[in-house]
């Protein structure tokens, strides 16, 4: 009976149609340029980040306010490696920034990352076992809602303050820059751009049906159901700590492969990634596209930094307040955010046709 | 002896909510617990699902302590609550409100990988038929009326399958006929499981009371006893109408 797309399969077509087809192809015969490719590549990696904020907001109504800094902890680790294999000045191999610190040996922290296998699952590894750490206390200690958002804030600012330092030899205000090559593929090349590009919308698709699996399995149905009652979760035998555990660690490791591929695209990664306010933005991308859908959280990613690089060309001081109006008129009107007005248009429409249907069959 | 209760007493900022030196319950009782407003019934069981911790005393279910354990662990021990206030899963289906109560391993992994079963579906659509929910699986329970999500709650608590059944004031807004139901239910229920309930209705009272009924008041144990000597004790009367530091005193 169902003649007319749905706005899924419409999500699915437009998504790989234009993403997958149009732009890569047009990227190789010339007409999209390396650089709407690699921004572009970028907005997938802060997709990925917004599927973990939508598992750990969205659904379990937790609303953590450092997703960003898990999504630079997972850059950092690539960076590392990158700066590593880039080698510097130096004839020791020391990345340069440290040599201008007065540092002469690599510090044993930066060992692993020499290799790239290390490296991979250090970049996993660091953020969910932050995370767990972190998580285990908060959440045994019932820390929610506001206050957890707070807590979150504080560390996010906390882990900014730190690695703004040059003491932390991770390059401090300036961040690492400076890569080369991955993997032996030059960074500058355009067919690496490519390659990074299709990685990303790979991987960011790839986790998109993870995270659909997850939220529809029972585990989904538990995450909901803490959202919306976490007591009666507990008194139905759930152990809830551990459940907010769990989706804590999978949004942190999630959010850390969108910033493992960010970071090779855009070239540098800086503590300014992880302030508070890139967390927040986080929040905002899913908020707009739409909290409890994952295809919210991905749509409200790619538009709102799409809009952000429009805007930002077409009137440069205005953004900030474009978005303040976006994020209010969500808010006020549509608070299940762009896709869910699509839901709701979808079913407006669909209400009509089977009105029309009904008159036909009657006449 | 199912559950045991001695010298139980909690103060909320100086106030005796709770001051009860010995009550029981035996396996496959239906007890009602009656009172007036703030006499301690609700902290009674909040107390033994683990959302309030007394002061002091001692609380034995099934031979084990239960105070000072979690909610979780309480619940685990089979132990189920109904809330006065019914609490349910407002944005998932009655289907799914009624797939997470019930009873198997809840850990992560058993969640995520979780495969539904005919046994089970049957088990949910037989619970819900008895609870009236059976042509509402699909709506959200945040769509539900007041008196459906009542019952849908009740549905939760019976699909945990516990030892001891918590329950709420159960009829507080339902209808004469829906009231009547529920108290069907809970006489069927008490069939297999211990059940204690609270409630103010005394013709829902009346038609439950198979075994003991207790009455609290101001926190205290006032008596205990059958429907039948309970309505007609001179105390119960007395603080039902307000008089009740007049009937302590006696």
């Amino acid at each position: 009976m169902k003649k007319y797309l749905n706005s899924n399969s419409l999500f699915y077509i437009i998504l790989i149609g234009i993403f997958l087809v149009i732009l890569p192809v047009g990227n190789l015969l010339g007409f999209v340029s390396n650089n709407t490719i690699s921004l572009w590549g970028r907005y997938f990696c802060f997709a990925i980040a917004a599927l973990g904020v939508d598992l750990i907001w969205g659904y379990s109504g937790v609303l953590s306010m450092c997703q960003a800094v898990f999504f630079c902890l997972g850059g950092y680790a690539i960076a590392m490696h990158m700066l590593l294999v880039a080698g510097g000045e130096d004839p020791s191999g020391i990345p340069d920034f440290m040599v201008w610190n007065q540092v002469e040996v690599l510090p044993a922290f930066w060992e692993p990352f020499h290799s790239f296998g290390l490296s991979f699952i250090l970049a996993l590894l660091i953020p969910g076992v932050f995370a767990f750490i972190f998580g285990y206390f908060v959440f045994r200690s019932r820390i929610k809602g506001v206050y957890l958002a707070i807590i979150t804030q504080a560390l996010a600012l906390a882990m900014w303050l730190i690695f703004l330092r040059n003491e932390t030899m991770l390059g401090g205000t300036n961040g690492l820059t400076g890569f080369k090559t991955l993997l032996g593929f030059s960074l500058s090349n355009p067919s690496t751009k490519l390659s990074l590009y299709v990685l990303s919308f790979i991987v960011m698709f790839g986790l998109y049906l993870f995270c659909r699996w997850l939220v529809n399995s029972k585990f989904g149905k538990v995450l909901v159901a803490i959202r919306d009652s976490e007591s009666r979760v507990s008194y139905t035998a759930y152990n809830v700590v551990n459940y907010k555990l769990a989706v804590f660690v999978i949004a942190a490791v999630v959010a850390a492969i969108g910033g493992m591929l960010y970071v090779p695209q855009t070239g540098i990664i800086t503590p300014g990634r992880m302030d508070v306010k890139a967390s927040v933005e986080m929040v905002m991308w899913v908020a707009l596209g739409g909290r409890g859908r994952l295809k919210g959280a991905i749509i409200g990613a790619l538009l709102v930094n799409y809009l952000y690089s429009v805007c930002t060309s077409m009137f440069p001081e205005s953004w900030l307040y474009i978005l303040g109006i976006l994020f209010i008129l969500t808010v006020l009107f549509f608070e299940k955010g762009f896709w869910g007005l699509i839901e709701m248009l979808e079913n407006k429409i669909k209400v009509v046709a089977s009105d029309k249907s009904v008159s036909k069959i009657n006449s | 002896m199912l559950l045991n209760v001695k010298n139980l007493h909690v103060s909320f900022g100086g106030v005796k909510a709770l001051n009860l030196s010995t009550f029981n319950v035996q396996q496959n009782e239906l007890r009602v617990i009656i009172g007036p407003n703030g006499a301690g019934k609700s902290t009674f069981m909040d107390i033994l699902c683990g959302k309030t911790k007394p002061n002091g005393g001692d609380v034995t279910f099934n031979g084990q302590e239960i105070l000072g354990k979690k909610e979780v662990n309480i619940a685990r021990m089979g132990i189920g609550r109904k809330f006065q206030k019914p609490s349910v899963f407002p944005s998932l289906s009655v289907f799914d409100n009624m797939l997470l109560s019930v009873r198997m391993h809840k850990g992560l992994l058993t969640s995520m990988f979780f495969k539904m079963n005919s046994e089970i579906r049957d088990r949910i659509e037989s619970v819900a038929e008895k609870v009236g929910l059976g042509k509402h699986l699909e709506t959200l329970a945040g769509n539900l009326s007041h008196g459906q999500k009542q019952w849908l709650e009740i549905a939760i608590v019976i699909l945990q399958d516990p030892k001891l059944m918590l329950i709420d004031e159960p009829a507080a807004g339902m209808s004469d006929e829906e009231t009547y139901k529920t108290g069907e239910l809970l006489t069927d229920l008490a069939k297999k499981h211990s059940v204690i309930v609270i409630e103010h209705d005394m013709g829902f009272v009346k038609q439950i009371a198979q075994n003991l009924v207790t009455v609290l008041v101001r926190g205290q144990l006032l008596m205990e006893g059958s429907f039948e000597q309970v309505r007609n004790d001179e105390r119960v009367i007395d603080s039902y109408l307000g008089r009740a530091n007049t009937a302590l005193e006696k």
